[in-house]
């Protein structure tokens, strides 16, 4: 594992940068068939209203890969990530308008765990229309 | 319908071995749009010191979610599939997944509790590779909401089975 990010030089409250991550069906259709959920309230709109939801929905899954990018692309290693952990809270709704949804992620340095281990907890904050999607959004990253 | 509570603690056998593909890695790593070269390209992997590519951290729920299906399908369990969302998911990793692992996967009912008519279903699947060396453990949190629960507060990581 070979973090690029110092636990030395980060402490409590570093700011991660912050990435959008747009969605359309098309991503949802991509998405379904590299992780074989073909769930229809992911594709299916007709279905998705029978089910009482609004539209299509992103997978939770999906938005929770997205979300794990920002830590990733930070410490530049994706093997550093230790312990990763989100609640699904509210759906990701996903038109079929030409423009789709966009996921907002945030994430800061919550606390510096262990000098031996060079770890530190991340936590993320995840929007999508104004609205968190994901709470409770953790991670744990070993630094160098 | 309220959950068979005999079955905490009870523990499956583990899977048949799943072989990580490094062209399967690829399409995940596409799907979500991850450019991160560790994801298809061995020498930059290596770089990282990982022996061949790695697979992106979420990519193993495919292989755990199915585990866990065998474990919730079972009609003792009594758990209404068709009413099933994603609440909560989380992964603890010794190392990351990467091309060429041959992974199994031994599921543990950890909790069943009922809470404002909805069934809750904690699992835990634990992922090793060949040598049974432990690769990353998945919790997964599902629950079936109840009958007459609105809809429009379902989560995202809606688990229904397709094609109700």
């Amino acid at each position: 594992m070979t973090a690029r990010i110092a636990y030395a030089e980060v402490e409590a409250g570093t700011e991660l940068p912050a990435r959008s991550f747009p969605v359309t069906r098309d991503t949802l259709v991509r998405y379904a068939g590299a992780s074989g959920d073909f769930n229809p309230i992911h594709w299916n709109e007709r279905f998705a209203r029978e089910v009482g939801l609004p539209d299509v929905i992103a997978h939770g899954m999906f938005t929770m890969a997205e979300a794990a990018r920002v830590v990733t692309d930070w410490t530049g290693d994706p093997g550093a990530l230790v312990e990763y952990g989100v609640r699904f809270t509210k759906p990701v709704v996903v038109p079929d308008d030409g423009s789709g949804a966009v996921i907002e992620v945030s994430g800061k340095v919550a606390a510096k765990l262990d000098d031996e281990a060079r770890t530190v907890r991340v936590d993320l904050t995840v929007t999508s229309a104004g609205q968190k999607v994901l709470g409770m959004s953790r991670a744990v990253v070993r630094l160098a | 319908m309220a959950l068979d509570q005999s079955f905490v603690g009870r523990s499956y056998p583990p899977t048949a071995p799943y072989e990580v593909g490094r062209e399967k890695i690829r399409e995940f790593a596409e799907a979500i749009g991850d450019t991160h070269p560790a994801y298809t390209d061995p020498e930059a992997a290596g770089e990282l010191g990982h022996p061949d590519v790695i697979a992106p951290p979420t990519f193993v729920f495919a292989i755990t979610f199915k585990a866990a299906g065998e474990v919730v399908a079972d009609p003792k369990l009594g758990l209404d599939y068709s009413r099933v969302v994603h609440g909560d998911q989380k992964f603890a990793y010794t190392r990351p997944v990467r091309a060429g692992d041959r992974l199994t996967v031994t599921s543990t009912i950890e909790a069943v509790r009922s809470m404002a008519g909805n069934d809750i279903l904690d699992i835990r699947g634990e992922v090793r590779d060949e040598a049974g060396e432990h690769v990353v453990t998945a919790w997964t949190k599902l629950v079936a909401r109840a009958a007459d629960d609105a809809a429009d507060d379902a989560a995202g990581g809606a688990a229904g089975k397709q094609g109700e």
